[in-house]
């Protein structure tokens, strides 16, 4: 009796890895159009909707724990933020500056500035993130938004504070994105003052810390440097990201590192733990288009 | 050691009921919340609470629904978190039947320790499967952080899962041999017996 009980454990256990280690090797090898997948994304497009409600139901609690933490370092926060204050203050003022100086000098090359595209021009569309995964890698979060929104596949995804990732999988009233800490992620991207270009991968297991690779040798990237997307740069080969969106700034850069590997160290604008509302960019290529029909003209 | 409990289909909707309930809170809210800088992880608690109550059969099933439901619902990897988890599951399981643990802080332990294989297993897997990432000390920090933030909660996510499965749990049958012998023998020795309130009532009445 007893041998026919451990029996039996052995074997259930036996046949719950063993089906696991299935799953991990056919899903692992398994193409984007797979069953395994399809069947995933079927789940997905069932599940949204209770994530959808389950989210809006736990708002408020939701809001609650954040808000008691956030408390703690409210003081510390206000400080940081003040200073910053301070010195965006003064980057306005030259930002300003330089607005009004860019406008004359379009003028002055006749350049037509009603044809100046905002991200307004790449049809943004916003989604509530309804699920994110809960492991240490923060690599997908799912938003309530989808291809009956006109989000595909590969459109950029932003926050209020710049980019987040792109979409990877789409159901009919949900994506799944994944973010710039991905480890398959990897985004053209460009030190805004230098102008010096690079591709931007994580450093898996740190939201706050990407890697700027493949920088120009004597590049003179400095710590709070501001980093954007290089955007489309050739006819044949299209950035998935429209250009001049905000990255992050740098917050490392060792001239030993940077002439041994080509690379410095980024934390992303946008905070990657808390994300409620994200937009989708449902036309990134808005701007090329139009740069392409007025080179035609 | 003790046979596992047999499975009742009270239990089998409680705890599916648990599962789905408990992922979906897990994915849409508690991934969200930031204590000490990271997330808690219900998952492999009540995966290991389960097992703790019912034995490493019903832990080893839970794990394998509740991994494979994260995995699907969060559309990656199939196979990880299930595999992760049926190890869970009934590793508690087994320590219910062959220890039958009964002190209050056990739960905590085990939630600690279920925590760590989570976490670790998960990031063990992730390099296998080919991520290109440095063995950080911010990694490190994230895993113990999540390890401390998830036995701080362990003791009541164990009475929560106690409290909505008892009802369908199968009575223990070491338990139950245990409260045989004692109404056998009174469960008291027959000096106590004598001296119970009860007789000693009795006997003032019959005299």
């Amino acid at each position: 009796m007893y041998d026919k009980q451990v029996r039996r454990r052995r074997a259930i256990l036996a046949l719950l890895v063993g089906l696991s280690l299935i799953l991990l090797t056919a899903f692992f090898g398994e193409s984007v159009g797979g069953p395994l997948k399809t069947i995933q994304r079927g789940m997905l497009e069932v599940l949204s909707p209770i994530q959808d409600g389950a989210s809006r139901a736990l708002k408020p609690f939701k809001d609650l724990t954040n808000w008691v933490g956030d408390t703690f370092d409210a003081k510390d926060r206000a400080s940081r933020l003040e200073k910053q204050r301070d010195v965006l203050r003064k980057q306005v003022i030259g930002a300003n500056q330089a607005v009004q100086e860019n406008a004359q000098l379009k003028r002055m090359v006749n350049l037509n500035a009603k044809k100046d595209l905002s991200l307004s021009t790449y049809k943004p569309v916003t989604g509530r993130v309804i699920a994110r995964s809960p492991s240490l890698w923060f690599t997908t979060i799912t938003v309530d938004v989808g291809s009956s929104d006109g989000v595909h596949d590969n459109q950029p995804v932003l926050d209020g504070s710049g980019l987040v990732g792109k979409v990877t999988d789409v159901t009919s009233d949900a994506a799944v994105v994944t973010l710039i800490t991905d480890h398959t992620s990897g985004v053209s991207s460009t030190v805004q003052r230098l102008n010096d270009s690079g591709i931007l991968q994580t450093a898996a297991g740190n939201p706050n810390d990407l890697l700027l690779s493949f920088l120009p040798p004597k590049s003179a990237v400095k710590v709070g440097e501001t980093v954007v997307t290089s955007g489309t740069k050739s006819s044949r080969l299209d950035s998935l990201f429209p250009p001049g969106i905000p990255i992050g700034t740098v917050t490392k850069a060792d001239p030993e590192e940077l002439n041994l590997y080509q690379r410095v160290h980024v934390k992303p604008f946008a905070d990657l733990r808390r994300l409620d509302f994200v937009q989708v960019l449902t036309q990134p290529h808005a701007q090329v288009v139009a740069s392409a029909g007025a080179a035609t003209k | 050691m003790n046979a596992s409990p047999t499975i009742n289909v009270s239990l089998i909707v409680r705890l599916v009921l648990l599962g789905i309930v408990a992922v979906l809170v897990q994915i849409t809210a508690i991934s969200q919340i930031s204590l000490l800088g990271v997330s808690a992880d219900l998952t492999p608690l009540i995966v290991a609470s389960v097992g703790l109550l019912a034995g490493s059969i019903p832990g080893a099933i839970m794990g394998f629904g509740m991994g494979l439901f994260v995995d699907t619902a969060l559309v990656q990897t199939l196979g990880v978190d299930s595999l992760l988890l049926t190890g869970i599951g009934y590793g508690a399981g087994r320590l219910h039947e062959v220890r039958d643990p009964s002190h209050t802080l056990v739960p905590i332990a085990v939630g600690a320790a279920a925590t760590a294989i989570s976490q670790i297993g998960f990031s063990l897997i992730q390099f296998l499967l080919g991520v290109d990432a440095p063995v950080s000390w911010l990694l490190l920090r994230e895993i113990l952080f999540t390890i401390a933030v998830n036995t701080v909660i362990a003791l009541p996510v164990y009475a929560l899962v106690r409290r909505l499965v008892a009802g369908a749990l199968p009575e223990d049958p070491r338990r139950r041999r245990a409260r045989r012998a004692a109404s056998v023998t009174g469960g008291l020795s027959p000096l106590s017996q004598s001296a119970s309130p009860r007789r000693r009532r009795r006997g003032l009445r019959a005299t």
